[in-house]
């Protein structure tokens, strides 16, 4: 298998998983006025209380975290893929690549860094 | 180690938009694309603006910058565009595996195309999506309490 296939066999997976956990953010964070879930402090799902209980679950924490690494995973590869087909010179083919890739790094680890820090401030009694 | 032999593609960004007479399939191809970047350029705002909360500033409550109308109209449309990628790319990645597209045949006069096996799935995917954008859309509107 070469590289490209195993890269966008990922990028399909990544699709799939993507199906379910930003879907469940989805239903949780943007339709929290219809399904009340995880929002035990009144009907506004995005309050700074409710966005502090979920921050103090560890497993919020995680599944966060895991949900940008691979959303950035499948963005960042579906705009290559777009961005390659505009039959680019090899060079700027490989300076996009570069680009994407060190854009995905960045923006992962502010978000884990984040998310991780969201958690520990929750964990302590919140900051407001 | 296999290299991918790449075509030019010598009509450009045009080659996105533009190509002949097209079926709704190629249409979706369009919106596919369209609301994958659209859902992209919000994921790299939306990673930015939820990491503040660490310095507890919450942007999208009280007087925040995003409690505007304009944005929760914004953020409809964010849900919409999920709905329609999401389950658009299910039905790419069931015929991308092979499923949907018919069995190999054939080519005996008059010709059969996979059109007929894949368009139930569209709509199948399509319909979904509405079911989604409906309880999204009813949530937003505030009817549900």
């Amino acid at each position: 298998m070469s590289n490209g296939t195993k890269y966008w066999t990922w990028h399909m997976a990544a699709g799939v998983v993507l199906l379910i956990l930003l879907g469940l953010h989805m239903v949780i964070m943007h339709m929290g006025g219809t399904v009340h879930l995880f929002s035990p402090h009144g009907t506004e799902s995005v309050s700074i209380e409710n966005s502090q209980w979920r921050d103090s679950k560890i497993c919020f924490a995680i599944s966060n975290i895991l949900l940008l690494g691979v959303g950035l995973y499948h963005g960042l590869y579906g705009l290559r893929t777009i961005l390659l087909e505009l039959s680019l010179k090899p060079a700027l083919a490989k300076a996009v690549t570069v680009v994407l890739v060190l854009v995905g790094l960045g923006l992962f680890g502010l978000g884990s860094w984040a998310a991780w820090a969201a958690h520990t401030v929750a964990l302590a009694g919140g900051n407001s | 180690m296999a290299e991918i032999k790449r075509h030019d593609n010598r009509l450009g960004v045009w080659g996105w938009l533009g190509g002949g007479r097209w079926g709704v399939e190629r249409y979706a191809y369009i919106l596919h694309r369209l609301t994958g970047l659209g859902i992209l350029l919000y994921l790299l705002m939306h990673t930015f603006v939820t990491s503040l909360r660490v310095t507890g500033t919450y942007m999208w409550v009280g007087n925040g910058f995003f409690h505007q109308p304009i944005f929760k109209l914004g953020e409809f449309c964010v849900v919409a565009a999920f709905a329609f990628h999401a389950f658009n790319g299910l039905r790419l990645v069931l015929v991308e595996l092979g499923f949907a597209v018919g069995k190999p045949i054939e080519p005996i006069y008059p010709y059969k195309t996979s059109v007929g096996v894949q368009r139930p799935l569209l709509i199948v995917a399509m319909l979904l999506a509405l079911v989604f954008l409906l309880v999204g859309g009813y949530n937003f509107l505030g009817m549900a309490k």
